[in-house]
């Protein structure tokens, strides 16, 4: 599967840095993975600004507690190791702990390849890029929990020590570091369907302290070799939340369900630029996201490109007003053809009500007879402004 | 009899439709006998399985077709305001009540008709209802397939003999992508929960596969404003107040329906999740909602989760209202505790409500609306008896025993251990659910 590399990632295979820099991006990128290698613990790290928010590196010790291949594992979501009966309230709480930016410890029931269950103690933590504040990575640490079960999800009394059951999950604990200990009250053997009935599964403090000390090593390790890329990152925010030219990662990610060409301008900022490309337009326009991030849309335009149109369109931002308009556009493809797109901007506001930024979808006009099957290419095209609109207003009512 | 007081305002948003200057009829170009001939909408037919829930997936088929109508509707200016364009914000505390500033909707609302003290009202064709709105508010017709996939046709009639089921804008959003599902509008339903309805709805939230599309029910008594049967929806991209609020496990019925009743949140409700199948989560609500109505008890639901947690709120502000003993500053604030308010999205008419909105104004406002700690164990005994099982709220902290069940196999340890005693608590050998 490709994945479209992200500017900010640690973990960029250099495919989009410029010539001289290429073999040294390279080093760094090879180096921290063989840094992270080195770590007992099991791990991932994520990456928000890839659409699907995706697993970018995973330890030996994630794998092997899994069962599943490092290939198997990059590129695909968290919740892949989720199953029927995880916990929702859970799923939610790291969900939007994602979505606010903010560290998170829950217990989590997972399953491994085999589809066996095993419950594990999660704890995420956002990694901010030092100098504009922004969250470019998530690392997880996955702790097993040899578990207390607890009624109705409430701790129990240490005095009722008849009334918990303590399960030993011998089993389930392989990793290569963690020495499990037997517990040493009354151990039930508890079989795989037991561990999916428990409401919850506490975590022990000691536990508590590995997921810690884990998380610890991690961001330290990221951030020592993130000194010699040249990208600090670091655990807090250490300033002023990034410009306006960046979005938030949760705003990203939303952003990144949206599988269609579109790109969200600015219109605050001199010569609105773009700050939001997707995936898609980026494929339709044969441009990479660094060469688009940062300009105005003329780059677009060329010789031939009505400048009536332009006029109209530059009308109706001035208005606040949607248009839609057919536009000759240059692509930056090999073949650097032209293309009729069939553009409609719309202004998009955020929570304070205000226009916070301006979306622009594009349609490549060849593309319009679809099948019947599927939506009306305006409806498609309507579709996406409204998936923005969500996406824009609530990405700016997180309490920060 | 209890009224709730009329606001003056317009009954319906209707514009003539101007492609169309061979509609005869009633010149509206309603769903009614008189204009219905040559109706078309595009159709989605959702799968007969139940789908896993998405998360970061891409946007499903469903979410397209409602933001993409939606946003059709919102350019060609067919909302009484833009939502967008009002103020929101998260209030600081615990739980993130979700506070609106929006002057204009109470104003521009349509008004109630009915009595508000009677759960259970018979359809009245006179009064306004989803029949009377121009046919360019519907989005598309909804059902439930038959097959294994999607199906979705663009351009089919609106044909009366299927009993179509349609989603329709709201006028007075109370975010974007506010759109109501009207069950077989034709039939003239009146607004009461029965089992094939609600099993329609829970397919909606499957079927749009993401978590923060949600949709509610306001019986009769709990602020629906038209009796003719709907359910609203919408997206809000963050939790509900009482989707974060912890919960404590009372039962499972024998199809593996768990009931839990909800800890420290303002307003006292059950919440239903589990299941063998999504049939026998809607089924249980269903009997539930049932007997509530029966028992002329007012109550709102909340689908959640992508149509895997059903939240039950019975309510009683609008008799506290009517017998005046609803305190005067949350009375000030003509804010009606529906199924959103109670779920946490408050939307405030003035303001110095939305400056000065504090975790604990919207926690006093909501638990106004909420039964006692008395009259709730009434209900739910109430409820638990119509559908078929029977619990005893734990007392003494008890021991854990182990106990075969007819099968022979030991597994109820889960069950056994949220309730004292050798009781009857839902384990698969001792509920059954009476029909």
């Amino acid at each position: 599967m490709s994945i479209t590399q992200s500017p900010a990632s640690l973990f960029t295979a250099a495919t989009e840095e410029k010539e001289g820099t290429f073999n040294n991006a390279r080093c760094h990128s090879l180096w921290i993975r063989e840094a992270l290698d080195e770590l007992p613990h099991s791990f991932t790290i994520t990456d928000p600004f890839i659409s699907g928010h995706p697993i970018v590196f995973a330890s030996p010790g994630f794998l092997k507690m899994t069962g599943y291949s490092r290939e198997e594992v990059i590129g695909r979501n968290g919740r892949a190791f989720q199953g029927p009966k995880t916990n929702r309230r859970s799923i939610m709480e790291i969900r939007e702990a994602i979505r606010e930016e903010r560290p998170v410890q829950v217990s989590l029931l997972n399953y491994r390849k085999s589809g066996s269950p095993f419950w594990m103690l999660f704890h995420m933590i956002p990694v901010f890029g030092s100098d504009d504040g922004r969250v470019i990575h998530f690392v997880a640490v996955q702790v097993p929990i040899s578990g207390q079960k607890l009624r109705n999800g409430s701790v129990s009394d240490v005095s009722g020590l008849s009334e918990m059951v303590l399960g030993s999950c011998r089993r389930e604990v392989c990793l290569g570091s963690y020495v499990h200990q037997e517990e040493r009250a009354l151990p039930v053997e508890c079989d795989e369907q037991e561990l999916e009935n428990w409401e919850h599964c506490e975590a022990s403090e000691s536990e508590k302290l590995k997921s810690a000390e884990a998380v610890s090593n991690v961001l330290a390790t990221l951030t020592r070799y993130s000194e010699f890329a040249g990208r600090l990152v670091c655990g807090k925010r250490n300033c002023l939340r990034g410009s306006d030219y960046c979005l938030s990662s949760s705003l990203v990610i939303s952003l990144g369900r949206i599988k269609h060409s579109f790109v969200l301008t600015n219109p605050c900022l001199p010569d609105m630029p773009i700050v939001y490309a997707s995936d898609a337009f980026l494929t339709l326009t044969g441009y990479k996201r660094h060469e688009v991030l940062g300009q105005n849309c003329r780059f677009l335009s060329g010789v031939d490109t009505d400048s009536s149109v332009l006029y109209e369109m530059k009308e109706c931002i001035l208005k606040g007003k949607p248009c839609t308009v057919q536009i000759l556009n240059y692509s930056n493809r090999k073949d650097k053809s032209t293309f009729w797109n069939l553009l409609h901007i719309s202004p998009v506001r955020n929570a304070s009500g205000k226009t916070a930024y301006f979306v622009g979808v594009q349609m490549e006009a060849s593309c319009r007879d679809t099948e019947s099957k599927d939506l009306r290419p305006e409806t498609r095209q309507l579709s996406v402004v409204g998936a923005v609109r969500v996406a824009v207003r609530s990405s700016f009512m997180v309490t920060c | 009899m209890l009224k709730i007081k009329r606001v003056p305002t317009v009954v319906s948003n209707y514009q003539k439709d101007e492609s169309s200057d061979e509609s005869v009829g009633c010149g509206r170009n309603c769903l009614g006998a008189c204009c219905i001939n040559g109706a078309r909408l595009p159709l989605y037919a959702c799968k007969k399985l139940e789908k896993s829930c998405a998360g970061e997936k891409p946007v499903a088929f469903l979410e397209s077709l409602v933001l993409g109508e939606w946003e059709d509707r919102f350019q060609r200016g067919l909302f009484r305001y833009d939502v967008t364009a009002c103020e929101t914000k998260v209030i600081p505390g615990k739980y993130g009540f979700v506070a609106q500033l929006n002057e204009g909707r109470h104003l521009k609302k349509r008004p109630t008709e009915f009595r508000v003290d009677k759960v259970l009202q018979s359809f009245d064709g006179n009064k306004f209802n989803f029949t009377k709105v121009g046919q360019e508010e519907l989005l598309f017709q909804f059902e439930a397939g038959e097959d294994g996939e999607v199906q979705f046709f663009p351009c089919m009639p609106l044909d009366a003999e299927n009993s179509p089921s349609v989603i329709a804008i709201n006028v007075s959003p109370i975010e974007y992508g506010h759109v109501l599902l009207i069950p077989r509008v034709l039939d003239c339903l009146p607004q009461r929960i029965d089992h094939k309805s609600l099993l329609l709805a829970l397919h909606m939230a499957t079927e749009a596969a993401n978590p923060y599309f949600r949709l509610g029910y306001n019986s009769l008594g709990a602020f629906a404003t038209i009796n003719h049967l709907h359910f609203q929806a919408y997206y809000l991209a963050m939790p509900f107040p009482i989707e974060k609020a912890p919960s404590k496990k009372m039962i499972t019925t024998a199809s593996g329906v768990k009931i839990s009743e909800l800890l420290s949140y303002p307003v006292r409700s059950l919440l239903f999740e589990g299941g063998s199948s999504m049939h026998d989560l809607s089924d249980t609500v269903s009997d539930a909602c049932v007997c509530l109505q029966n028992n002329n008890i007012p109550f709102n639901i909340l689908i959640a989760d992508c149509g895997r947690q059903i939240f039950l709120m019975p309510q009683c502000y609008a008799e506290k209202q009517a017998l005046g003993e609803v305190s005067p500053e949350v009375l000030e604030t003509q804010v009606n505790p529906a199924v959103w308010e109670i779920s946490g999205h408050m939307v405030l008419k003035r303001k110095e409500d939305y400056e000065g909105a504090s975790e604990e104004n919207a926690w006093r406002l909501l638990a106004e609306a909420s039964l006692s700690e008395e009259r709730f164990k009434e209900v739910y005994a109430l409820i638990f008896e119509a559908i078929g099982c029977s619990y005893q709220e734990e007392e003494v902290e008890g021991t854990i025993v182990e106990q075969d069940n007819p099968s022979g196999s030991v597994n109820q340890k889960s069950n056994r251990t949220t309730h004292g005693g050798p009781i009857t608590n839902g384990t698969a050998s001792e509920c059954l659910v009476l029909q």
